[in-house]
C-alpha cells in the first residue's frame, strides 16, 4: 500500500513487521521517531514485543546482544554519539556474530558539536565485524530493513542499515509498505543455532589466547565475505515478492560505454539522478551507488567501473589525516583491475551541509579542468577560516 | 547385608554432593580461591534451569579458556560494564518466549561498584527479573591487584599501596548496599563463602522472589589479600564476626534480617591474617589511627545493623566444615 510517510515512521512499520520480540533503545537525540512508533505500537498492542527502555545506547546495544542471544529477534536504533558509545557492544556483538539489526539514522559527530547529518558515525564503525547497507531512499529503508533481518539470521553476523538522518529519516515521501503477508513470507521466524538454552548449553564469549585469536578472526573476516550471497539473495528474494530490487551490493545506472562516473553512499544519489537529468551537456555519466560498504564488493565495483576514464567518489566522512574514507577503499579495490579510472575524491556535505543539485555541474567541471585529487573537501568555504586554518 | 560406607569415604562424600553444579571442576582458579567456591554455591543452588550472564573478571577468565569451558549451564560473556544489560535481553526474550528459565548475572567488584554500576542501577530501576550476584573481592584482582571502589579503606594494593605519604587506600569502601537500596528491589542481601548454607538460602531467596534480586558475595582473595589459601574460610568468617561484613537481608530497601553476632571479635582478629593490612601493625601512629578507624567502621556497622544479639551465632551455625562436607546436608 503506497503512503506518504515520514522515513521513520516507515522504517518502523517494517521493523514491527518483522515481527521483533525485544526493542531497546536509547530514547533523545541522536535518536529518531522509530523508537517512539515502535514504543506506540506495542502500547497499542499491534506489536508483540518487550521494549526495554534503557539508560544508554551502550546498554542498547547490550540488551539486543543478550536478547538475540536468547533467542529472540532483536532490534536497536541510534546514530552518532549514541553509536559511538556502542562501540565495545558493536564490536563484541560482531566478534561474537550475534544476528542483530540496527537502524544507523547517520550523523555527525561532535566535535564540533552537530546534530545534523553526515556519515561519519557508522564509517567509523565499519570495522565492528557487522554487515552495513547503505540506503538511498525510505523505499530503499524499508527493504533492506526488511531484508536486514534474513540476512543477520541465515548469516548469524549482525546488521547495520544506514540511512542519512533527517535527509531520510525525517522526509515525508511515498512509500509502498508490504503487507504482514509479503513480510511474512519472506522472513522465517526467528532461529539461532547458538541460542543460550539450558537444554543445550554453551559458553558464549570465552577468553581465547594467540593460539586460537587468528583464527577466530579469519573465520568472522570470512563470514561476512560470505554473506555477499545472502544479500544479493535477500534482495533477488524480496524482489520476487514486493517487485522492488535494489541490485544488492552495488546500483549502477547509466549507459555501460560512459567516460565519467560517480560513486556515492546513501541518500546524495537521488540529488545526483535529478541532477544527471537536469545538466544533459556533461554527456554520458554513470552513477554508482554502493549499498553494501561491508563487505564490500570488489568485484562489482571493478565490473562498474570498467571503461570509465574519471570516478569521483563522493563521500560524506573523511579520516583526518587520511583522506576518504569510501576513496581510499575504492583505490584499493580498483588497484588490481585490469584497467583503472582516474579517481577524484572528495567529500561533501558535512555536518549537513546541503548538497543541492547544482553540484554535480560543479563536481564535472572541477575535473574537467584539474588533475585528480587525492582527497579535498569539495564545498569547503575557505573564507569562513582563518587564513592559517585555510 | 550392604555394606554402609564411612561418612567421610570418598563415595559417601560424592553421593552428598547436590545433584547438580552449573560451574564445575577443571577450571584454573587459585588454590583459596573464594570467588570460584562462592560461585559453586550459587550455581548450586540455582539449579540447571538458567541463562547465566558473567561480567569480564577472573571468573570469566579461569572458567572459560577456549576450547574449554567449566560451565555446565548456558552462559555468556560480552564486555566489563554492560553484564545487567546483556541479563536484562536475555531475560526480556525468555519472557517472550514464554519460558520461565532463571537469568542470574554475576559480576565482580570492579565489574558492579565500579564500571558496571550505570547498567546494573538501570536494571535495578526497570525490575527484569534477574538475580544479580556480585563477587566481592575488594580490588581488581584479575589484573594485579588494584584498588577497586570496592576496596576497604587502609588496604595495599597495587595502585593505593602504603608509603611515607600514604596508608594504604585513603577512601572508603563504597556503601554499595545502600545504593542498593535506594532502588527499593524486592530483595538484596550479603553472604559470605564462611556461611555456605546462608549463601544458597538468600540465592534461592533472591530467585524465587518475583522481580530484581541482588546477593553481594564477600569472597576473600589469598593473592589479592595475602593470607593463605587454606585460610580463605577464616578470613571471610572473622569479616563477619568482627562485623566488617554484615550478612543481612533487604527487602524493598527495608532491613529484615541481620546475622547476629553472640562475640564480637576485635577488627584486629580480621586484618592481622592479611597481607594487605600489614602495613597498619606497623610502629607508628598513623597506622594505630587507621587500625582504630577501620574498628570504629566494625562498630558503626554493628549499631547500624544491630548485629549485637544471641539470636544465633554464626560460629555454631555451618561453616568452613559445611563446604568440605559437600553442603547438601545444609542445601
Amino acid at each position: 500500500m503506497r503512503a506518504a510517510i515520514e522515513g521513520s515512521a516507515a522504517i518502523a512499520r517494517a521493523v514491527a513487521m518483522c515481527r521483533p520480540q525485544v526493542v531497546s533503545a536509547y530514547p533523545i537525540t541522536p535518536q529518531t521517531h522509530i523508537v517512539e512508533a515502535l514504543a506506540r505500537m506495542i502500547a497499542q498492542g499491534e506489536l508483540r514485543a518487550e521494549l526495554v527502555s534503557v539508560e544508554s545506547e551502550f546498554s542498547a546495544a547490550s540488551v539486543v546482544l543478550g536478547a538475540a542471544a536468547a533467542g529472540s529477534r532483536a532490534y536497536t536504533a541510534t546514530s552518532a554519539q549514541g553509536l559511538l558509545l556502542m562501540t565495545e557492544v558493536l564490536y563484541n556483538i560482531g566478534g561474537l556474530r550475534i544476528p542483530v539489526v540496527m537502524t544507523c539514522a547517520n550523523r555527525a559527530i561532535g566535535a564540533p558539536v552537530s546534530a545534523w547529518n553526515d556519515q561519519q558515525d557508522s564509517m567509523a564503525m565499519r570495522d565492528t565485524g557487522w554487515l552495513q547497507l547503505y540506503c538511498a531512499d525510505n523505499q530503499e529503508a524499508v527493504d533492506t530493513t526488511i531484508q536486514a533481518f534474513r540476512i543477520a539470521e541465515r548469516t548469524e553476523l549482525p546488521v547495520m542499515v544506514c540511512v542519512d538522518g533527517y535527509v531520510l529519516t525525517h522526509t515525508l515521501e511515498p512509500i509502498d509498505l508490504p503487507s504482514q503477508e509479503q513480510v511474512d513470507a519472506f522472513l522465517p521466524p526467528y532461529r539461532f543455532s547458538r541460542a543460550l538454552d539450558p537444554r543445550n548449553p554453551i559458553s558464549i564469549g570465552n577468553l581465547v589466547t594467540p593460539e586460537y585469536y587468528s583464527e577466530a578472526r579469519h573465520a568472522h573476516h570470512q563470514a561476512i565475505l560470505r554473506a555477499r550471497e545472502e544479500i544479493i539473495a535477500a534482495d533477488r528474494d524480496w524482489a520476487a515478492i514486493c517487485g522492488r530490487s535494489w541490485d544488492g551490493l552495488l546500483a549502477v545506472d547509466g549507459p555501460p560505454d560512459a567516460r565519467l562516473g560517480i560513486l556515492t553512499i546513501g541518500s546524495v544519489m537521488g540529488t545526483l539522478f535529478d541532477a544527471r537529468q537536469a545538466h544533459p551537456e556533461f554527456g554520458a555519466v554513470k552513477l554508482i551507488k554502493l549499498r553494501a560498504m561491508r563487505p564490500f564488493p570488489v568485484a562489482e565495483l571493478i565490473g562498474a567501473c570498467a571503461g570509465l576514464s574519471d570516478l569521483i567518489v563522493l563521500e560524506r566522512a573523511l579520516s583526518p589525516g587520511g583522506g576518504g574514507i569510501v576513496g581510499a577503499e575504492v583505490r584499493a579495490a580498483l588497484f588490481e583491475a585490469p584497467s583503472r579510472p582516474k579517481i577524484h575524491n572528495f567529500a561533501a556535505g558535512l555536518g549537513g551541509r546541503d548538497m543541492p543539485l547544482d553540484l554535480y555541474p560543479r563536481l564535472l567541471a572541477r575535473i574537467a579542468h584539474e588533475a585528480p585529487v587525492q582527497f579535498a573537501i569539495f564545498d569547503l568555504e575557505p573564507e569562513r577560516l582563518p587564513p592559517q586554518e585555510r | 547385608m550392604s555394606v554402609t560406607p564411612p561418612p567421610d569415604s570418598p563415595a559417601e562424600l560424592q553421593r552428598r554432593q547436590p545433584v547438580f553444579r552449573g560451574l564445575d571442576a577443571g577450571h584454573l582458579a587459585c588454590q583459596g580461591c573464594g570467588q570460584a567456591l562462592a560461585a559453586r554455591l550459587v550455581t548450586e543452588a540455582i539449579g540447571p534451569d538458567v541463562v547465566i550472564a558473567n561480567a569480564t573478571g577472573c571468573l570469566e577468565v579461569f572458567t572459560t579458556a577456549w576450547p574449554r569451558t567449566a560451565w555446565r549451564v548456558p552462559w555468556i560473556h560480552s564486555v566489563f560494564a554492560n553484564t545487567p544489560a546483556v541479563a536484562s535481553g536475555i531475560e526480556a526474550a525468555l519472557k517472550m518466549q514464554g519460558r520461565d528459565t532463571r537469568v542470574v548475572a554475576l559480576g565482580g567488584d570492579g565489574g558492579t561498584f565500579d564500571i558496571g554500576l550505570q547498567a546494573l542501577s538501570a536494571m535495578f530501576e526497570r525490575n527484569h527479573n534477574v538475580l544479580y550476584v556480585c563477587f566481592d573481592n575488594e580490588a581488581y584482582m584479575n589484573t594485579g591487584v588494584q584498588r577497586s571502589s570496592s576496596t576497604p579503606h587502609a588496604a595495599m594494593t597495587t595502585t593505593s599501596p602504603p608509603g611515607r605519604e600514604r596508608m594504604g587506600k585513603r577512601h572508603l569502601k563504597k556503601d554499595l548496599l545502600s545504593i542498593i537500596a535506594a532502588h527499593h528491589i524486592p530483595y538484596a542481601a550479603t553472604a559470605t563463602v564462611a556461611y555456605p548454607s546462608d549463601l544458597r538460602k538468600k540465592v534461592r531467596r533472591g530467585l524465587a522472589i518475583e522481580g530484581a534480586a541482588f546477593v553481594l558475595v564477600h569472597s576473600p582473595c589469598p593473592l589479592g589479600w595475602g593470607h593463605g589459601g587454606e585460610l580463605s574460610i577464616e578470613v571471610a568468617r572473622l569479616a563477619v564476626q568482627t562485623g566488617i561484613f554484615p550478612l543481612v537481608e533487604l527487602e524493598r530497601g527495608a532491613l529484615v534480617a541481620a546475622m547476629a553476632l553472640r562475640e564480637v571479635r576485635p577488627v584486629t582478629d580480621y586484618l592481622k591474617l592479611q597481607g594487605r593490612f600489614r602495613h597498619l601493625f606497623a610502629d607508628d601512629p598513623a597506622a594505630r589511627e587507621e587500625l582504630e578507624h577501620l574498628q570504629a567502621l566494625a562498630n558503626h556497622n554493628i549499631e547500624l545493623y544491630r548485629l549485637r544479639g544471641a539470636r544465633s551465632d554464626p560460629r555454631d551455625s555451618e561453616g568452613a566444615d559445611t563446604v568440605r562436607r559437600g553442603g547438601l546436608r545444609w542445601a
